[in-house]
């Protein structure tokens, strides 16, 4: 079905014509309507998982009485916080068959949507600075070119080619080679949200902002609406995309989720021109950056030891991931870090996310994206939505809540040390 | 013209001239200067380009909220980007070049941007530059990327150096001007450990700017003197140049020290950061003056009214020769009269209100100055420098009503309370209407550990303006007599968001609100307009407030005029998160002195030494360094590694086994305890006895291995993988701290304590017996036992125990031994042929014995039962840690892959990592699979290539022939055999 029924389409040209009046008559790029009493499908969060499952639910399926429920802003949890890197690079089959699947949708994502996400697949590199760490690279070449999914391993020449700032030989930690992800990159990770948004909108869903679930009723097993601070809301079906807050959502529909909450870091530095063209993982040392349009080098650390809610930055992750990238990049260290955060992400036993069925008839939950979600959204979507409209998908198949008692784990710690 | 004037300046010292260049040409300020001062009494306004249109922009403010003003500062390996330099201390010899401009500042092309400015609105990217699809990442950003981004790249690697230090205090009072001095003095009286930092090089803030007169004398005077008075007391602690950067959970303060910037190479540390756990924060910071949105407001010329005022009275620089003031507010007319007291000339002061009566500005009309009651700029002339304004009725459109010649601007809408540190933790902010401001709500400050408020804020922090309500608002919350001063009073502020008030599109796109950023009025009512109600969007979707100053002058301005397009009020719309650093921070600061060779601590064993004069490549393990090989003279590492092997099979040969971790585990309930941690039961291993251990995770899998030693009736030793020791000790404290905390059970790592040498091959008993002292023959100690003693004058103990299939000794002593006993062995081995042996020749003896190895056989999916374990894993225990997660369904199955030995069939050697494949594709597309290998080598003992692997039914399925499709299209035939390739029957290692 086509998207833009009611959506004026973006171009150069539109810009041009709209500059005549100053932009005085731009449209919204999304409505804020009050919810109405019922709708066929109720998504909770209005997260890049959220609305791309209501997104693809409406393209895929021709569901399109789908409001999508928001708590803050539409795309202010760790869809708006995270640092962009998409990649597909999983060891594990059922890993690598979503974000895959993700990757190559992000490939025309601008155009399916028709709004920039400035997908930029310009490459992304894995350091291998242990022996340990060669093999485990090597094995996941192997084990992506079964899965199709397009890597290889490259030997210290061809990094410091692709990485020029590189400190190939650093006294601890020589670099050994990398994995390379020829398509893997960046994207702007609130365009994502808001192309999805702004097409949700336009197909006559609601996306209805600052409005948090307070309650989920169900009659008889089956779930048949929600609380919300804007009061109830009944729906045929209710996909729970709460990323951090999925336990607390579970638990108002009477199940748990093998969920903890944790703090992750990251920061940038101030601007600086060009200087560095790909994505860089350093996993020995715990950090990875690459270079934002604007110019900044954004960075990555890991997750703080506690759990907790508050969505602050700590310090001392960022110490000891400053510390690695400056023996990786030793040029950063007369840059400037000009702002840290934190976001909460929800990490499963595993590692792995859930895209699941519930002990509740007709409700789905789709979360434990933890520290790596953010290249997910749109094969995530596109799969929760077929799980929701179906009742199956080949690509949920494996991400089952039910798979930790059976032991059936899907564990990518092997492949890095933390999964972004 | 901005020039230097011929006297005053309190901070500068006119006999100390400095010489300084900027884009290569040659000028001179004064010691106290900072560069921003320097170059503005060089006649220098034009500093650089804006990030988006390349507009000429020059400075607009006199401190860190500096947007515009950014260098490169220094050369080579002291070079620097984006550095700001109303915050830069004037050096001799500072080299300063301006930023994001092409060929040059004066000529940039960039700017042409800004001609085509109204088709670049906000968000346009978002819109357009989709088609084809490639383009985005091929021609469009990477033309966005080189005219954004600012500085320059630093090329070399940093010269300086970083110091880490550790602070505590009662109170840390943030803030050297008159509020923090006085909450610091009231506090010091108290006899609290207080520490008092301020960001610049001078204590006093703006009072002695503002001819501000305290307890009847000038503030100058009174701050000397209570800086003195403060420097008396031992419990405070005085710190300039020191910038609290951010507040963290419970109390935890990072401060920013400059120390060497402005004395660059003088060999003392650049900056020192401080971590200061405070049981108390009083934040003292001040207010910022905040810019009114006219249209041109961003030409060089235009500059806060409180900045201008600091340029002439703190470093004597007039920013222009003819200044017209513009306010909303009565503060603005004392740079008015501090103009004119240094002799320049004020064209008159514009002010938004309709009528303006009180103290100040009649003092300003007494110098006969023109005060246009009611009446706001239109527009600014001018383009790479102000030449004159055109003023309206601010409650109009617009239209001109006079024209008045000037080359400077003095701008004030209020003033902004920093609420920076408030915010970090948690500090909620409330709305003052009628100062227009977010302050602090004392109703709810952050809170620390034990729920109580851990941050007071005072002075103008807290919303005070005057230095009465300063003093006074100091006094209420600090304790104390508030000191007299001779504020006046002042006329109330009238909230000015847009200037004028009836502005038409044309002129909001001519209304900065972010400087830097190039966000203007015209983007946020667009963002508004578009959807984009929530202050984060707007910010996101303009860029409003994310540059390097992080909306220091822009946020508020900004978010008045969303709430406008919004029709709601301010505090309906609320701020943006407040994120540390409060100004930007050093990377290498944050990194500290961790770099290089002590990046992180580097972890050698007592025969380090040793092994580097005698060929040893390292490789790290976790943060020990390890001998990988011994190369010798010409000799590659593999032919090394194949000559350590054959000569400990057919000799004898010597590995440091230092590493391997050391766990003591000792108590009445020791037994217990390592029967829960371990698969096998250690609680019946008789004294003197050793038994190899698997231990799991609570979700079954194998997560280490080693042998255990029962010391005595109540003491264990745990042997740990290299790698694994301290998370294995950490383990082990979890289980006792937070579950069975009630067992008596004491662990220790010892790790260190001992140095640990493995004698391997049919000649190592002859070795020891060489050595002498101890009994190491069959009967006297037998395998898996172990025996304490002297050997060769060392105190050892004596583990048989092998990881290489050989006749195997262990011999720890006490790490001091360890190299004496090293070399004896190596001169008693000598005659025997020993020679040493690094990691991977242990490695390939081990696999060539069939013995797995954590992190190769393992890799965090695995089970003991998937490699042929359960031998280690006792049928009788009720439970052990793993049990129940093995017992379900996915882990009891037989279709899980299971542990075999593999070979090619041509003797090659398989690659690392590669998957054996089987028929057909599943639901996904991928391709089947049914094994991979998990380690593989040339074995030179049996000179061919042999692996192991994880296969499904793999034990089953021996002697057939499976697939291993490798690199290039090339597949790798390997039949499934017995994992173990060399002495089944062990007849080399139990002899
Ligand atoms: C610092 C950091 C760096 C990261 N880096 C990367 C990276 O480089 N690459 C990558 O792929 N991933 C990365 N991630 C992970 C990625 O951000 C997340 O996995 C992903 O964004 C999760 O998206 P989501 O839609 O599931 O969750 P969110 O975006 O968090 O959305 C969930 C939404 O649910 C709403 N909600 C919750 N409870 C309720 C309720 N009761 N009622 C209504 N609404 C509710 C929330 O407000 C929120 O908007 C990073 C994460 C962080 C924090």
């Amino acid at each position: 079905m086509s998207i833009t029924r009611a959506m004026k389409r973006y171009s150069a040209f539109a810009i041009a014509r709209e500059a005549m009046s100053y932009h005085q008559n731009w449209e919204e790029a999304w409505r804020s309507p009050a919810p109405k009493p019922k709708y066929d499908v109720v998504i909770v969060g209005a997260g890049g998982h959220g609305l791309a499952t209501a997104y693809y639910l409406g393209k895929n399926y021709g569901i399109t009485n789908v409001a999508v429920i928001e708590k803050g802003w539409l795309g202010g949890g760790n869809t708006g916080r995270n640092t962009t890197i998409i990649r597909s690079n999983y060891l594990q089959d059922p890993s690598a068959a979503i974000y895959e699947k993700a990757r190559s949708l992000f490939e025309d994502l601008s155009q399916d949507l028709n709004y920039n996400v400035m997908f930029s697949p310009r490459g992304l590199l894995m350091l291998a600075q242990t022996h340990h760490e060669v093999r485990g690279y090597r094995r996941t070449v192997y084990a992506n070119n079964l899965q199709g999914v397009a890597t290889e391993w490259i030997e210290p020449k061809r990094v410091k080619e692709l990485v020029p700032i590189i400190n190939l030989d650093g006294p601890r930690y020589p670099v050994l080679g990398a994995l390379y992800q020829a398509r893997g990159g960046t994207a702007r990770h609130d365009a994502v949200a808001w192309g999805y948004a702004r097409a949700c909108s336009a197909m006559g869903m609601d996306i209805i902002q600052q409005c948090e679930v307070t309650g989920i009723r169900s009659e008889g097993g089956k779930v048949v609406g929600v609380n919300t601070t804007k009061g109830a809301i009944d729906c045929g079906k209710l996909g729970l995309v709460a990323a951090g807050h999925s336990s607390v959502l579970a638990d108002m529909a009477g199940f748990r989720l093998p969920i903890e909450s944790l703090a992750l870091q990251a920061l940038v530095s101030e601007p600086i021109k060009p200087c560095m063209d790909v994505v860089v993982m350093a996993n020995t040392v715990h950090g990875y950056m690459s270079q934002s349009d604007k110019g900044e080098m954004v960075i990555g650390g890991g997750t703080d030891g506690f759990n907790n809610y508050t969505q602050r930055g700590s310090f001392h992750h960022v110490e000891e991931t400053v510390r690695a990238l400056i023996e990786t990049f030793p040029m950063i260290s007369r840059l400037k870090m000009l702002r840290q955060w934190g976001g909460i992400v929800d990490m499963t036993g595993d590692r792995s996310p859930i895209l699941s069925k519930t002990p509740v008839e007709n409700l789905f939950v789709n979360c434990g994206w933890g520290t790596g979600g953010f290249k997910a959204i749109p094969g995530s979507g596109w799969a929760m939505a077929e799980l929701m409209a179906r009742g199956h998908s080949p690509l949920t198949e494996e991400f089952s809540m039910y798979r930790f008692r059976e032991g059936k784990f899907i564990d990518e710690s092997v492949a890095a040390g933390v999964a972004h | 013209m901005s020039t230097r004037l011929p006297k005053g300046g309190r901070l500068i010292d006119r006999t100390k001239p400095l010489n300084f260049t900027f884009n290569g040409r040659r000028m001179q300020g004064y010691q106290g200067d900072t560069l921003a001062s320097a170059l503005l009494g060089a006649d220098q306004m034009l500093l650089g380009r804006s990030f988006k249109y390349h507009r000429p922009r020059g400075l607009v403010a006199s401190g860190a909220e500096e947007p515009n003003a950014l260098v490169g500062l220094g050369t080579g390996s002291r070079f620097e980007p984006n550095q700001r330099v109303t915050t830069t201390e004037l050096f001799e010899g500072a080299s300063a070049a301006s930023q994001n401009h092409w060929p040059s500042l004066e000529f940039d092309v960039g700017a042409i941007n800004n001609t085509f400015g109204r088709f670049l609105p906000g968000g346009f990217y978002y819109k357009t530059f989709m088609f084809p699809r490639f383009a985005w990442k091929h021609v469009f950003e990477p033309v966005i990327r080189q005219s954004a981004g600012l500085g320059k790249v630093p090329q070399d690697r940093d010269a300086d150096r970083y110091e880490y230090a550790y602070g505590f205090a009662d109170l840390v009072v943030v803030g050297g001007g008159v509020a923090g001095l006085a909450a610091a003095l009231q506090a010091g009286k108290e006899g609290k450990r207080v520490l008092l930092i301020e960001q610049t090089a001078h204590w006093g803030g703006r009072a002695p700017v503002d001819g501000v007169e305290i307890d009847g004398r000038p503030a100058e005077d009174w701050v000397k003197a209570t800086v003195e008075a403060l420097g008396k007391m031992a419990n405070v602690t005085l710190r300039t140049r020191t910038m609290a950067s951010g507040l963290y959970d419970h109390g935890y303060l990072l401060a920013y020290e400059r120390i060497g910037d402005h004395t660059p190479g003088d060999g003392r540390p650049r900056h020192r950061l401080w971590r200061i756990r405070a049981g108390h924060v009083v934040t003292a910071t001040g207010a910022i003056e905040r810019p009114l949105s006219f249209a041109g407001n961003d030409i060089p010329g235009v500059m806060l009214a409180g900045a201008v005022r600091d340029y002439v009275v703190n470093w004597a620089v007039s920013p222009g020769d003819r200044t017209v003031v513009v306010t909303n507010n009565d503060d603005a007319y004392r740079t008015a009269l501090a103009l004119t007291e240094a002799g320049l000339i004020v064209a008159a002061v514009v002010d938004a209100r309709a009528s303006v009566t009180g103290a100040l500005p009649d003092a300003v009309r007494a110098k006969g100055i023109r005060v246009l009651e009611g009446r706001g700029i239109a527009k600014v002339k001018g383009t790479k420098r102000v030449t004159g304004v055109s003023i309206c009725a601010q409650a109009g459109e617009g239209a001109e009503i006079e024209e008045i010649d000037c080359d400077a601007i003095a701008m004030s809408g209020g003033w902004s309370p920093v609420v920076h540190l408030w915010s970090h933790c948690g500090g909620k902010l409330i709305w003052d209407d009628a100062r227009a401001m977010f302050r602090p709500d004392a109703a709810k400050p952050p809170t620390g550990d034990d729920g109580m408020s851990m941050v007071t804020a005072v002075g103008s922090a807290n919303g005070a303006l005057t230095a009465d309500e300063v003093l006074a608002d100091v006094a209420k919350q600090m304790g104390g007599k508030a000191a007299k001063t001779n504020s006046v009073a002042e006329a109330a502020l009238e909230p000015v968001w847009i200037m004028p008030q009836g502005a038409g599109p044309q002129l909001k796109m001519k209304m900065w609100l972010d400087y830097q950023n190039d966000v203007k009025v015209s983007d946020v009512q667009l963002a508004a307009r578009e959807g984009y109600h929530s202050v984060e969007h707007t910010k996101r979707y303009t860029t409003l407030g994310m540059a390097t100053d992080q909306g220091k002058l822009s946020n508020i301005n900004g978010l008045a005029v969303l709430s406008d397009a919004l029709s709601q009020a301010i505090p309906q719309t609320g701020t943006t998160t407040f994120r540390p650093p409060y100004t930007p921070i050093s990377m290498g600061a944050i990194a500290g002195e961790a770099r290089g060779d002590i990046f992180q601590p580097l972890r050698k064993t007592p025969m380090d030494e040793w092994h580097g004069a005698n060929g040893a490549y390292f490789e790290p393990v976790g943060l020990w360094r390890r001998t990988y090989c011994y190369q010798r003279p010409g000799e590659g590492v593999h032919e090394a590694v194949n000559r350590e092997i054959l000569n400990a099979r057919e000799k004898v040969g010597m590995l440091d086994a230092s590493t391997l971790g050391k766990l003591i585990v000792k108590g009445p309930d020791a037994g217990r305890f390592l029967d829960m941690l371990y698969t096998g039961v250690m609680s019946t291993l008789p004294v003197g006895k050793c038994r190899y251990g698997l231990m799991c995770n609570e979700n079954g899998f194998l997560s280490d291995d080693g042998v255990v030693v029962r010391l005595s009736e109540d003491t264990w030793l745990c042997h740990t993988t290299s790698g694994g020791a301290d998370r294995i000790h950490g383990w082990m404290e979890d289980w006792l701290q937070c579950e069975w905390w009630d067992w008596k059970v004491y662990t220790a790592n010892v790790t260190e304590e001992y140095a640990q040498i493995a004698v391997a091959g049919p000649n190592a008993r002859k070795v020891l017996e060489k050595l002498g002292g101890m009994d190491v023959s069959a009967e006297g100690l037998p395998a898996m036992e172990w025996r304490e003693g002297v050997l060769g004058g060392c105190r050892a103990r004596v583990y048989r125990i092998s990881f290489s299939g050989e006749l195997s000794y262990e011999i720890a002593v006490p790490a001091s031994e360890g190299l004496a006993l090293w070399k004896a062995l190596i001169a008693a081995g000598e005659e025997f042929g020993v020679m040493p042996y690094g990691t991977e020749a242990m490695h390939i003896m081990r696999a060539e014995k069939g013995f797995i190895m954590i992190g190769d056989e393992t890799d965090g999916t695995v089970i003991p039962q998937d490699l042929n374990l359960n031998w280690a894993i006792s049928k009788k225990k009720a439970d052990y840690l793993g049990k129940r997660a093995q017992e379900r369904s996915h882990m009891a199955s037989p279709d899980r892959w299971k542990l075999v030995g593999l070979e090619t069939l041509d003797g090659s050697v398989l690659p690392d990592g590669v998957y054996a494949v089987a028929d057909g594709v599943n639901a996904n597309g991928q391709r089947n699979v049914q094994g991979r290998v998990t380690s593989t080598y040339y074995s030179p003992t049996l000179k061919k290539g042999i692996a192991m692997g994880l296969v499904k039914h793999g034990p089953d399925r021996m002697g057939e022939v499976i697939d291993f499709p490798a690199d290039g299209g090339k597949v790798f035939k390997a039949k499934i055999v017995d994992q173990v390739f060399y002495d089944k029957e062990g007849a080399k290692q139990n002899v």
